[in-house]
Order: structure tokens, then C-alpha cells, then sequence
């Protein structure tokens, strides 16, 4: 007791015949969930970002509460500052790679944690694909652009929604161990979603089975 | 070649189509976006409302817009006592008319470019900070830009060719609500008026022409070029 939880979320949702069922609290700044698809891993991760609100639950991250739903409280989204990696990236096609880094930055001034938007660039080897349209990027240049944007927007949290998917495994390699300095670098609470037992083995012990039902 | 009175009927087309569209672009857009993106109870029957003017005879239209908006009508009435607005036998009567028959066309090309603007995108900007209201601003607005651009034109185009509405709801009055197709129609009508009526055909073929390309090339300019956006 006394000792502030990284996380703390319980909740209950059922989308369709699927019925989320999460209890789980941790210190640990730094976690992975895992699981079959199609179990909920993905509405986990909207119910923390607040894009789905759950139907019952408490969702508290690095001391705050984002949602309740006894105290009737829910945060919204653009409040919760989330840097949120979605599994299918997202990035703004009419928007240059430079101005998708840019927009959670300008909104989001009030810096929660210092990032060094240089060594950031550096660490993802992006420096060169600012200028360009994100449809001509490759698959693994829009991985590193959509990680980017999320850490630029000075959020609070990381939500990293498989971020190696549908990547070589050089590639995978690669950008795992720049999420693995981001996370130290940046040092907020950082929850990763995978099926890969080796990638999260690399990121924490700490992981949140989710179980069909 | 073109006579004065003939500049006259063009310019006149042009301001009350030009007025027409400007008017309808907000509120068609509003509408486009309520029907795409809204449960709402009377969302079907506001969707008929809006088409109306698509499927009744123009005529029926001007009759209606006669009894809401002529001077004792409920509407009329009111905008004459607390604006002085009167509308029949005007030329804003004919942007009136032409405003409304444009209309669906306006929100069904808008409607279509908003529906096919990827939601999971505004919903990645309100996680990186966006309110509703910035994220529409930079997100789908943008991408539905050529929507805009397309009702627009097409909005335009409908309200130059305008002709049942307009001669029921402002009649046909020279230099006020005489546009185009009724100064044809009144060409036809009187001997001798052929070689008007040609000349006023070839131009709103032109215009309407001109309005065509115009439109390709802002779309091809609000895109930059790219691909990839609807």
C-alpha cells in the first residue's frame, strides 16, 4: 500500500458476443497484453483511450483517473493524452509527414514529458521522410512515422496497438529496440499489445493475459 | 454580335446562380454531414425533404415556394414585416428558387465525399489532442473538399439551367428575374427571336462548359495531385 499504481484498470464491455472482462492493477511503468485475436485486445486499448467508453469500470493510469464509471467520470479523449500507435498506423494522407508529426504537437503544448523531438527523429530514422506524402512511404517508414506522432504529442501514456505487425523481421527487430529506448527515454507508462511472446519478453515481465470467454 | 440586353441576361444569371450556390453551399454541407454522420429521430424524413425538390415537378416547387414565401405567405409575411425582404418578382427570388432546386444535388455530392472519409482518421487526431471541432477542421474538411467542390459545380450548373421554379416562384420579368433559360423561352415565343435564342443557347452551353473544367481544375488543385484522396 501507499506505493502509486502505474495502472490500475478494471472494466467490463461487450462488443458484440465478445464480453471483455479486464482486473488488473501494476507498478510496473512498462506492460504487455497478449491473447488470441479477436478477444478484445484492440478495445482495451479504445476503452483507455477513451474512443469507446466501457460499460462498467475504473481505468487509472500513472496516478489518474481517466475513467470511472461509479464516480461517473470519463475524461475525453482529446484529455486523456494518449500517444496512441494504432495497429493500422492512421497517418493524415493529405497532411506532408512533417505536418502528421506536428499535429498532436502544437495541440498539446503544456509539455507532460519532455521529448527531444531531434534524438526522437534520430532514434526512428525519419529525418528524411519529412517532406514526403505518407503514401509513398513504405510499410515499415509508416510504422516509425505513426510511433513519432504518438510520442510527439506529449502524451502521458503509450498505447502501442502491434506495432511490429505485417513487418519483416529485420525491420521488426529494429523498431522494437527503438521502442525500447523511447520507452527509457521518455519514461511514461507504456502498455504493448502483441501476440508475440519473444517481442514483449523484450519490453517487461508484466503482462495481462487476455483469455477468451 | 451580342446586344447589351443580351449581357444584361447573362450577368443576371450569373449573380443569381453565383448567390444561389454561395447561399446553399453552408447549409447543404450542414445537412450532407447530419445525414452522414447522425442518428437522429425525422433523420428519413428530413433526407425526403431535401430530395424533394429532385423528384416533384420544378414547377410544384415554385408553386410551393409561392405559398411559404410570397407575401402572404406564412414565411413571406414575416420576412417582409421584420426584414422588408420581399422575394416574388425579384432576382433574390430567383436565387431563391434556384437555391432550393440545387440543393439536393449539393448534399448528395457532399454526403458521398463525407461518407467516404475515414473515420478511424478523426478519431487518431481527437487521441493526439484534436476537439471535434478542430479534428473536423483539419481532418475532414480537408478530405472532403473536392465533395465541396463538386456540389458546388454541380449546384451552380443546375441553378443557370433553372426554369420551372423560377418562372412560377419570381416570374419573368425583364432584368430582374429574366435568366437565361426564361429569356430562351421568351425568345421563342416571339417572332423573329431566333437569332437571340441561338446565341443565348450556345452561351450557356459555354458556361456551363466553363464551369465543368473550372471544377475538374480545382479538384486537381485541392488534391495536389494526389491520388489517393476521394
Amino acid at each position: 500500500m501507499g506505493v502509486a499504481m502505474s495502472f490500475e484498470i478494471v472494466l467490463n464491455h461487450t462488443v458484440g458476443d465478445c464480453r471483455l472482462s479486464v482486473d488488473f492493477a501494476s507498478q510496473v511503468p512498462r506492460i504487455a497484453v497478449t491473447g488470441p485475436s479477436g478477444v478484445g485486445k484492440t478495445t482495451l486499448l479504445n476503452c483507455i483511450a477513451g474512443l469507446i467508453t466501457p460499460e462498467t469500470g475504473k481505468i487509472v493510469i500513472g496516478g489518474r483517473v481517466l475513467f470511472d464509471s461509479t464516480e461517473r467520470i470519463s475524461i475525453r479523449v482529446e484529455q486523456r493524452g494518449a500517444g496512441y500507435v494504432f495497429q493500422d498506423a492512421r497517418l493524415f494522407n493529405h497532411l506532408r509527414v512533417a505536418a502528421n508529426l506536428a499535429y498532436g504537437e502544437r495541440l498539446r503544448q503544456a509539455g507532460h514529458s519532455g521529448v527531444d523531438r531531434e534524438r526522437i527523429i534520430e532514434t526512428l530514422g525519419i529525418g528524411s521522410l519529412l517532406d514526403r506524402w505518407p503514401a509513398s512511404l513504405s510499410g515499415g517508414e509508416i510504422r516509425r512515422v505513426a510511433i513519432a506522432r504518438a510520442v510527439f504529442a506529449h502524451p502521458r501514456f503509450l498505447l502501442l496497438d502491434e506495432p511490429l505487425s505485417s513487418l519483416d523481421q529485420e525491420r521488426a527487430a529494429e523498431i522494437l529496440t527503438m521502442i525500447e529506448h523511447l520507452g527509457t527515454a521518455i519514461g511514461i507508462p507504456m502498455i504493448y499489445v502483441s501476440h508475440q511472446p519473444e517481442e514483449t519478453a523484450r519490453l517487461t515481465d508484466t503482462i495481462l493475459q487476455l483469455a477468451p470467454r | 454580335m451580342i446586344t447589351a440586353a443580351e449581357w444584361a441576361i447573362i450577368q443576371l444569371s450569373l449573380k443569381v446562380s453565383l448567390v444561389a450556390v454561395l447561399g446553399t453551399l453552408p447549409v447543404a454541407y450542414a445537412l450532407a454531414w447530419l445525414l452522414a454522420r447522425r442518428q437522429f429521430p425525422g433523420r428519413s424524413l428530413l433526407d425526403a425533404l431535401v430530395h424533394l425538390p429532385l423528384v416533384v415537378p420544378p414547377v410544384v416547387t415554385g408553386w410551393l415556394l409561392l405559398i411559404l414565401l410570397g407575401r402572404r405567405g406564412p414565411i413571406g409575411a414575416m420576412l417582409e414585416e421584420y426584414l422588408g425582404v420581399t422575394l416574388v418578382f425579384q432576382w433574390t427570388g430567383a436565387a431563391v428558387a434556384a437555391a432550393v432546386m440545387a440543393l439536393p444535388l449539393m448534399v448528395r455530392a457532399m454526403r458521398l465525399s463525407i461518407d467516404a472519409v475515414d473515420r478511424r482518421l478523426v478519431a487518431a487526431a481527437r487521441t493526439l489532442g484534436a476537439s471535434r471541432w478542430y479534428a473536423f477542421r483539419t481532418i475532414t474538411l480537408p478530405l472532403t473538399l473536392p465533395g465541396i467542390m463538386a456540389g458546388a459545380v454541380l449546384g451552380f450548373t443546375r441553378s443557370l439551367g433553372e426554369f420551372g421554379a423560377t418562372i412560377t416562384f419570381a416570374a419573368n420579368i425583364p432584368g430582374e428575374t429574366r435568366t437565361l433559360p426564361l429569356a430562351i423561352y421568351t425568345g421563342l415565343q416571339v417572332p423573329g427571336g431566333e437569332g437571340a435564342v441561338t446565341r443565348l443557347a450556345i452561351i450557356s452551353i459555354l458556361l456551363s462548359l466553363a464551369a465543368l473544367l473550372v471544377s475538374e481544375w480545382l479538384i486537381r488543385r485541392s488534391t495536389n495531385g494526389r491520388s489517393h484522396v476521394v
